[in-house]
């Protein structure tokens, strides 16, 4: 083929200013506090789920193995429950479950979202209908009252269960918002270039719609790992869980089992509510922080300005 | 030799949900035809159809009745998906947007080398990505645009990506849907001449669709001028130009802005736009028209040839004394 | 009656500040049409909320005074403003179409603005807004009628009889046609011009298409790279561009009449305003250029009836040789 220079060839691309200055996706999250605050907390807690021993010297904690009661001190720095366990040793053991409480369920459930938010939109039609129908029935059941249903039915609330449980209730939200992303997509012209150059249909779900929308895929994941963290909490605190288990929401369980705040030792109950918090309200931060990432638009004005007369 | 045809391409849309029965008639009984090696313009305003008939050519929607040819074989009769995805190979399209047309998650080699994959399928990858490499010259970018975002590349660059999609598949017929609407007006002129020069060098042909009829004068051999559905006229470009037979054309010719020429005369025209949807028969511009009959009440015309190769859908226009 | 001198916009960013517009002086006339032409990117939409004084962060005028009416509009407060908005001075923007609220009816939309700015009774508003409505020909029976009933034409002549609520001495518009075809856009520039006949008020009419105000402005501005590089009355710029830039942008449409030429528009686009070439702005496109221009940036010079900012009309040149054509 030979050249075709039509008159003068077309300009050098265009030099984007953002690869000059440390710039992507590092140098975003360097210059985002909240990214900064929510990623530094969540490294904790990584941590401290991946390398528990590194942390206290305890090693099995939940063995009855220290004096009762006994209130924070250097040996114990959040004191021994009622029943003599070394309250810091179980909350850095305990963040294990509930992390892969988070990243199992959250993905699992962004897998399902995914598959039927995005399907539905772009098939259409009656596809659609039944999907979005399947969507809002789970939207609409009281999720609280169908997790104690369930999770009662299936007997003892071993991991897998409460993991079942909150894959069942936790995709419709995200499912409903990525159909509509997709449904604001569908018509954009790539799509339909992609379609018109010939590609598959399920080709171009897979490889053109979705890689458009990996920032609220992310977003997605990050809200349902949320919910799952405070479910599965909410779900042991009322005794579905596995009472022998080691976890936060367990250990609130039995803190209120054993009525922790009454009687003298209130970081039992207070530790762990408070970890929960804290690893929600990092995911939360770390979604604000992508919004704001990739949407130039929500980021906080920090420059001053200038008006002059 | 004709390449592409039409006979009594019709498109209609159910509008207004599920019961109701109102129909939107996109296009209404479209006979066109383009042959190799020319460039063919289909101009007309929004709402005239001219979009429709491209989605139809390119195989996006489906036809409601009528028949599209291509060389000489109805596509209808392929039903396999590779004869299917022969033809988006012989026929590929460029797009209106430059901002919407490349999937901004990818780099701009993504969409050419996939259009390599499925079309070419006699080489190599590494032969795909000197081809790549080759499109993306001859549309008169430098290769390293090849590793570039979009949003890296300027409006008029990236169309002339579009370009380069389409030529990676060795086409026969380019349908172009309004490629330069969007660009600077000081942009449109290179990509205007790379239309030209495409037909010139690798003798593709064009169908040019656009609302600005300077520009389809400034490429195209044909020109053909649809309202409302229909073809109301057509002919050859320079002809169609100088001596106007539908009053639609004439209406379009006065309006158009010309800086060198003094202002025509207001006509009182407000350019509402056409009613399609459950259309009566007749013509559909007579409301506007100042030369109705009542002939254009009651019978849709039909194009009828006024002068040698150049024919009109008008029961008022007069054919050229020989 | 607006006077602008030395305005200048920039834009903050994370880095240097962008400068969107720099050192405009720009003068309206009582019932002037003055045309601001320009490509993407060039900054007469910024111009254009500068003046109406409608920029937000991170934009913000940084340089020079907005003399309207002999007040000077930068250094007013937004309540000052407000006293001014839409009574002396109204704004048509661009796909205003868009702008009208789709769940209310357009006299519910007239009231709004009526009830913003004067206090009216119901049945002034109504009146005011009837002959409005006939003004741009529009049947008033359309003032119980939602946006969605009207067609693309129809609601932008609505729109333009809002801005016209109060009789203002100044209308500007940005690039209120770009979103019409060719014969609404006609037909809308001629209302436009007629209205202005006959209640006197000036326009500011930015677009990007030099060959829709050519029948219809008295005067012409070219914008390039933030910077005014054209100005003059419309026939003069139109017949004897002076600026290669404007000269490239009138070669760049092609006719519908005279004779099929090749053309070559204007190589390369536009430079990143955060890094504009040093010297002219134009140079690096320009067909002309000499070795001066890559290093001093030229001030606007007088060119018979226009100004032209090009060094090639300085004065020092005048005797060495004539301008290219």
């Amino acid at each position: 083929m030979t050249a075709l220079l039509v008159g003068t060839p077309a300009e050098p691309p265009v030099e984007t200013a953002g690869r000059r200055h440390g710039a992507g996706l590092w140098g975003a999250i360097r210059r985002s506090r909240k990214a900064q605050v929510g990623l530094a907390m969540l490294f904790v807690f990584c941590m401290f789920a991946a390398a528990p021993q590194l942390f206290t010297s305890v090693r099995h904690p939940n063995d009855v193995a220290f004096p009762p009661r006994l209130p924070p001190s250097g040996a114990h720095w959040l004191g021994t429950t009622a029943l003599g366990q070394d309250i810091w040793a179980q909350l850095v053991y305990g963040t294990r479950e509930s992390l892969v409480i988070a990243v199992v369920a959250g993905a699992f459930a962004t897998v399902l979202s995914v598959l039927v938010g995005v399907s539905a939109a772009y098939l259409g039609g009656i596809a659609d209908d039944g999907l979005s129908m399947f969507t809002n029935v789970f939207l609409v059941i009281p999720t609280f009252p169908l997790i104690i249903i369930l999770a009662t039915y299936a007997g003892n609330g071993t991991l897998p269960v409460v993991l079942i449980v909150l894959i069942v209730t936790g995709w419709s939200y995200g499912a409903n918002q990525l159909r509509a992303q997709t449904l604001s997509l569908r018509n954009r012209d790539f799509l339909e270039a992609a379609r018109v150059r010939g590609e598959r249909r399920s080709y171009v779900i897979f490889a053109e719609v979705l890689p458009t929308m990996t920032s609220l895929i992310l977003a997605t994941f990050l809200g349902a790992a949320l919910y799952s963290v405070l479910t599965a909490a909410g779900l042991q605190f009322i005794g579905l869980g596995d009472p022998n288990s080691i976890s936060w929401g367990t250990m609130l369980y039995w803190a209120q089992n054993q009525q922790a705040l009454q009687t003298g030792t209130p970081l039992w109950s207070i530790a762990p509510g408070l970890c929960v918090a804290l690893l929600g309200a990092s995911f939360a931060l770390i979604n604000y922080a992508f919004d704001e990432i990739s949407n130039p638009a929500l980021r906080p004005v920090r420059g001053r300005r200038r008006a002059r007369g | 030799m004709t390449l592409l045809e039409t006979v009594g391409l019709t498109k209609h849309f159910k509008i207004g949900g599920n019961v109701s029965r109102r129909t939107l008639h996109a296009v209404d009984d479209v006979n066109l035809s383009i042959d190799r090696q020319e460039i063919v313009a289909l101009v007309g305003e929004s709402g005239s159809g001219k979009s429709t008939i491209a989605r139809l050519l390119a195989r996006v929607y489906q036809p409601t009745s009528g028949e599209i040819r291509y060389q000489d074989r109805p596509l209808s009769s392929m039903r396999t998906r590779r004869q299917t995805l022969a033809y988006r190979g012989d026929v590929p399209m460029v797009f209106q947007d430059p901002f919407a047309s490349l999937n901004p998650a990818y780099r701009v080699a993504h969409g050419i080398m996939r259009g390599l994959k499925l079309h070419r399928t006699d080489l190599s990858r590494t032969q795909r990505r000197e081809e790549a490499v080759r499109v993306v010259s001859s549309v008169g970018l430098a290769p390293g645009v090849l590793d570039r975002y979009p949003h890296e590349l300027s409006g008029g660059q990236r169309q002339r990506v579009g370009f380069a999609q389409a030529l990676a598949f060795r086409p026969k017929l380019i349908i172009a849907d309004e490629p330069v609407s969007m660009l600077d007006v000081s942009i449109r002129i290179g990509l205007l001449n790379l239309m030209t020069a495409l037909r010139e060098q690798e003798g593709i042909s064009i169908l040019y669709i656009t609302h600005d009829i300077a520009s389809a004068r400034y490429v195209s051999d044909r020109l053909l001028v649809m309202y409302a559905g229909h073809i109301v006229e057509s002919g050859p470009v320079e002809d169609v130009l100088a001596r106007p037979k539908h009053p639609y054309t004439q209406l379009l010719l006065s309006a158009v802005p010309d800086p060198r020429a003094p202002l025509s005369t207001e006509s009182a025209d407000m350019g509402e736009p056409p009613r399609v949807i459950d259309p009566a028969p007749g013509c559909r511009f007579r409301w506007r028209c100042p030369l109705a009959v009542d002939e254009c009440a009651q019978v849709t015309p039909l194009l009828r040839t006024l002068a040698p190769g150049h024919s009109a859908a008008c029961h008022v226009a007069t054919p050229e004394p020989l | 009656m607006l006077e602008v001198r030395g305005l200048t916009v920039e834009y903050a960013t994370d880095s240097a500040p962008v400068v969107a517009v720099k050192s405009v002086d720009l003068d309206v006339a009582a019932g002037e049409f003055v045309g601001v032409v320009g490509e993407s990117g060039c900054g007469k939409s910024t111009l254009l909320f500068a003046i109406a004084r409608l920029l937000s962060p991170p934009a913000a005028i940084t340089a020079g005074s907005i003399v309207f009416k002999g007040h000077n509009l930068v250094t007013m407060t937004e309540k000052q403003l407000n006293a001014l908005r839409w009574r002396d001075c109204s704004v048509v923007m661009q796909s205003a179409m868009n702008a009208l609220n789709p769940i209310t009816s357009i006299g519910a939309q007239f009231r709004d603005v009526a009830d913003a700015h004067m206090d009216w009774s119901p049945a002034e508003v109504e009146e005011r807004s009837t002959e409005v409505l006939q003004m741009v020909g529009i049947d008033p029976i359309h003032l119980k009628s939602y946006p969605h009933q009207l067609s693309g034409g129809m609601r932008q002549r609505a729109m333009i009889a809002m801005s016209l609520l109060f009789t203002p001495d100044l209308v500007i518009m940005d690039e209120p046609t770009s979103a019409l075809d060719v014969v609404a856009q006609r037909s809308l520039m001629v209302q436009i011009k007629q209205l202005q006949r006959r209640l006197g008020f000036a326009v500011v009419f930015v677009t990007h298409d030099m060959s829709l105000v050519s029948h219809f402005s008295d005067q012409l501005l070219v914008m390039y790279a933030g910077l005014i590089v054209e100005a003059g009355p419309t026939r003069t710029v139109f017949d004897t561009p002076a600026h290669p830039y404007s000269r490239g942008l009138l070669e760049a449409f092609p006719s519908i009449r005279g004779a099929r030429t090749p053309l070559t528009g204007i190589p390369g686009s536009p430079p990143d305003l955060a890094r504009p070439p040093g010297g002219c702005r134009f140079h690096p496109r320009c067909p002309v250029a000499m070795p001066e221009c890559a290093k001093i940036e030229p001030p606007l010079y007088t060119v018979g009836l226009a100004q032209a900012r090009c060094l090639l009309h300085a004065p020092e040149r005048a005797s060495l040789s004539e301008v290219p054509s």
